[in-house]
């Protein structure tokens, strides 16, 4: 299975090639991998079935515990084989969808690669496994929705829809720490097995916060909607395939793979069934302003997603039931109708319904499979939406908490939707056959194949729902509801969910009616929608942006000195809490010196100070040989002759150096304001505080075993020197001493050159070497 | 000693660190060299101090009698007196250079390549 799916990449980088040699036929090529990989899922189908769960472990990075496991049961089953199946679908419909696009093998690499990597998600048993995977389909998701780079709505869609996934991707993330640390395992199955101590545990809302927001990104809940109908920006099949049929459930996977963990508390419920149910009604009622095709069809799928979560916030085993049904129903007739849509987009050469008419006389064909998926997403019978459709009603109405708001918004939902799906499939083929941008004909078999499939699937499955009782129940059993006997069927009796059924055909059907008068009032409600959450997206984005702009202004503005100040200050920040919060630095320090030490030291100090507020060159200069020279006396005094010798030698040349070349330099002109001034007074006076303070501490500490002791004892043994020092640099740090040669003979280099340059030749010396100066 | 040195040394910082914000460009090379003295005492210092015992050993004997100063932060000052020598000589030139094309010593005057 890790091979299929790693080997799925590499085939996925081969597309270019395959391209080379298969042309045209390369996406049919290509979707033999799928195919392939649906045949050995159904081969796993009895044992699935039985209750067998299987487990691939593959070691990645043992020491942190992370594994390339893979995890197969009734709920990662039904997902694989929705990738799976619709992928090779999907691969189809895109040979035609994209005959002769120049890019066509950069669709199928990322098409490819995104196949795997949700494939790896719903497989994943290790959370970092499936986190990586996530964030894989997210970007592949990016590159898809960008896929027409050249359009700005396209790429601004593509970094919306990233944004928003990505950024839920960090918070899935914190949540999955917090969900190892709280569960002691980055197992998901083992995890599932500790339920009881999970919803005890202190970090227990955290972590299903942090949880909710990653899957409600991805899932596209309310207040996160607004990024999927933005992404139908990407060609139809990724529409199709993507943003109807698998990404967009892997938020909805999670809950439901982590329900058996995490579910069943008053949090749970609460939050998933009213976030639920309220995306339900936002999906529905936004879906009836739209025009545009895909909008609609995206915006009913936000309306199914809301309706899949709130299904997992009921929690009860009939609830679950209705779950499975609702998802492979969905599944089956969104992926249908987005790629009707793309016929429709790709024949008439306009997305826009209110644009088309009669379409059924020229593409009959299409009209039919559009007929039937458009049933199955009303919710009509005999069709496998109707099961579904009853079955989340039936929970609905057993809700335990906030009943009524969730059985009306169910409701209402529910008519809206089928008012869609009037709109969908009645507006383009039934009317007077309108004139487009293009002159339609029947779609290229291969487009049809896919759609067609699928609308027969939900067809036959519809007509006998108890075919599929095997396969809800194991996945049920997945979520944590075990031997839970499980009989689909059509006809329910006349209960109150067909009742509501009835009452919401004919609320449907009005609405779809009255369609155009309702969206002309609707639209009076533009400045409200304007306030949605996408505006707040928006503001976030644009404050990120000028957030960033005062920010480089402010810390990156060219002046040095004001970098030195930032960074001074951040120092002292840090330091100093960790100084006092840490250590308490205590002042109280026996001083003994003599009164000859004192007076060098004094001399230092003010040889420092006075180079400070020296007007001249030459007299700053001389105060800071005082001080140089002071420093040479303070290593004679304290048992370093080489250090004197060195500095004295150094010092002496200093001062010769700059009173040479400064010399013809005029003398300091006041550049800045007082207020300047006291401001880089109290910086520098703190930092000097700071070091004061450091140094008392380090020398109040303990002191560690000496390295110096083993450089005293083989000093002469080994180095054969009585000048411990002189052996240290020549010997045993020889190599130290050797770099430090080279730094001086480029500093020699760099001057020579600059001395060799006069002012006159402007050209040469701006071309000056300047890497010189890192000594 | 150390307690008197560890504040003539923050003062010594205080001092490099205000002539390194200021302006002229004279006076932030003034204040590299007081920080590259600054730090070579605080590494001097960091090590404990000896009176009267210079890391030596005395001629015909393996290794020194009695305590002798700590050697390796003196070889590290060593080296590090030396580099800011290096550094200290590269910068005046530079300066003087920058001078000679800009005829200003200030900063602010050279915020671009073209001058």
């Amino acid at each position: 299975m890790q091979l299929a799916v790693l080997g799925g990449f590499v085939m996925a980088g081969m597309a270019p090639l395959l391209h080379r040699w298969f042309g045209e036929r390369t996406p049919l090529v290509m979707a033999l991998l799928p195919a392939a990989l649906a045949v050995w899922l159904l081969a796993r189908w009895p044992a699935i079935a039985a209750g067998e769960v299987l487990l691939l472990e593959w070691a990645w990075v043992p020491g942190l515990d992370i594994t390339l496991s893979f995890y197969l049961d009734g709920l990662a089953w039904l997902f694989a084989m929705l990738i799976t199946v619709i992928g090779s679908l999907v691969l189809v419909y895109t040979g035609d969808y994209l005959r002769g696009h120049r890019d066509l093998p950069r669709f199928l690499v990322v098409l490819t690669a995104f196949m795997m990597s949700m494939l790896g998600l719903v497989l994943a048993d290790n959370l970092v496994t499936l986190f990586v995977f996530w964030e894989l389909t997210s970007i592949t998701s990016f590159l898809l929705i960008g896929f027409n780079h050249g359009d700005l709505s396209a790429r601004r869609a593509a970094q919306q829809g990233l944004y928003v996934t990505a950024g839920g991707g960090l918070a899935l993330l914190a949540g999955f720490v917090m969900l190892a640390m709280a569960g002691g395992s980055w197992s998901l199955a083992e995890l599932t097995a500790r339920g009881d101590a999970l919803r005890d545990h202190a970090l227990y809302l955290p972590l299903l916060a942090c949880l909710l927001v990653g899957a409600f990104t991805k899932s596209a809940q309310f207040p996160f909607h607004f990024w999927l109908p933005s992404a139908m920006a990407a060609p139809t099949p990724v529409s199709a395939y993507l943003h109807s049929a698998t990404m967009v459930k892997a938020g909805v996977y999670l809950l439901a793979r982590l329900h058996p963990a995490l579910g069943g508390t008053d949090a749970w419920t609460l939050s998933l069934s009213l976030v639920g149910a309220f995306t339900m009604l936002t999906g529905a009622f936004l879906a009836i302003h739209h025009t545009n095709i895909k909008k609609l069809l995206a915006y009913s799928t936000v309306m199914a997603l809301g309706t899949l979560t709130m299904l997992l916030g009921l929690g009860t085993p009939g609830a679950l039931v209705a779950f499975v049904a609702f998802l492979l129903a969905h599944s089956l007739y969104k992926g249908a109708l987005f790629m009707v849509a793309g016929i429709l987009d790709h024949e008439t050469g306009t997305k826009d319904v209110t644009h088309m008419g009669g379409l059924r006389r020229v593409m009959p064909r299409t009209a039919m499979v559009a007929a039937v998926a458009a049933l199955s997403l009303a919710g009509m019978p005999p069709l496998l939406g109707f099961v579904g459709k009853e079955l989340m009603l039936e929970s609905a109405l057993g809700a335990e908490h906030y009943r009524l708001p969730v059985v009306v918004l169910a409701f209402v939902a529910s008519f809206l939707t089928l008012a869609v799906a009037a709109i969908v499939a009645l507006r383009p083929f039934f009317g007077t056959l309108r004139r487009t941008p293009r002159t339609p004909h029947e779609a290229p078999p291969g487009m049809l194949a896919g759609p067609a499939l699928l609308a027969a699937l939900s067809l036959l499955l519809g007509l006998a729902p108890g075919r599929l009782d095997d396969l809800v129940m194991a996945t049920v059993a997945g979520l944590g509801a075990v031997d839970h006997e499980v009989h689909l069927s059509l006809w329910h009796g006349i209960n109150l969910p067909l009742l509501l059924s009835l009452a919401s055909l004919v609320l449907g059907l009005a609405v779809w009616h009255r369609w155009d008068r309702l969206r002309a009032r609707l639209a009076r409600l533009r400045p409200l929608m304007a306030r949605g959450p996408e505006a707040g997206y928006e503001a976030l984005m644009a404050g990120m942006v000028a957030g960033a702009e005062w920010q480089t202004r402010m810390l990156q503005n060219g002046h040095i000195r004001n970098y030195l100040v930032v960074t001074l200050l951040t120092l002292l920040g840090l330091v100093g809490h960790a100084l006092f919060f840490r250590h308490a630095p205590s002042l109280d320090v026996p001083v003994e010196a003599y009164l000859h030490e004192a007076v060098v030291a004094g001399l230092m100090v003010a040889g420092a100070v006075a180079a400070c507020v020296m007007r001249s060159r030459l007299a700053a200069v001389a105060a800071v040989g005082i001080m140089g020279f002071s420093i040479a006396l303070v290593f004679v005094l304290f048992s370093a002759p080489d250090l004197a010798i060195t500095q004295l030698l150094v010092e002496t040349l200093t001062v010769i150096l700059l009173v040479l070349v400064l010399f013809r330099l005029p003398r300091f002109a006041t550049l800045s304001t007082p207020t300047e001034r006291a401001r880089d007074v109290v910086v520098a006076g703190l930092s000097g505080l700071m070091i004061t303070l450091l140094m008392l501490s380090v020398l109040a500490g303990e002191r560690l075993p000496r390295i110096s002791d083993y450089l005293i004892a083989n000093s002469q043994p080994q180095g054969h020197g009585h000048n411990i020092v002189n052996v240290i640099l020549v010997d045993f740090r020889a190599l130290d001493t050797l770099g430090e040669m080279f730094v001086l003979a480029l500093a020699a280099i760099g001057v020579l050159a600059m001395l060799r340059f006069h002012a006159g030749d402007h050209e040469v010396g701006r071309s000056l070497p300047r890497e010189h100066d890192d000594g | 000693m150390e307690p008197l040195l560890a504040v003539a040394i923050g003062i010594l910082f205080a001092a490099a660190i205000y002539m390194m914000l200021r302006r002229s460009i004279v006076k932030l090379v003034i204040g590299l060299m007081l920080l590259s003295n600054a730090a070579n005492l605080l590494i001097f210092v960091s090590a404990g101090l000896t009176r009267g015992g210079p890391p030596l050993v005395p001629q015909g004997l393996a290794a020194p009698q009695g305590a002798v100063a700590d050697p390796l932060p003196q070889a590290l000052v060593l080296t590090a007196i030396v580099i800011a020598f290096g550094v200290l000589s590269f910068a005046v030139v530079l300066v003087r250079r920058a001078w000679e094309i800009v005829r200003a010593d200030d900063l602010d005057r050279m915020r671009d390549t073209d001058t």
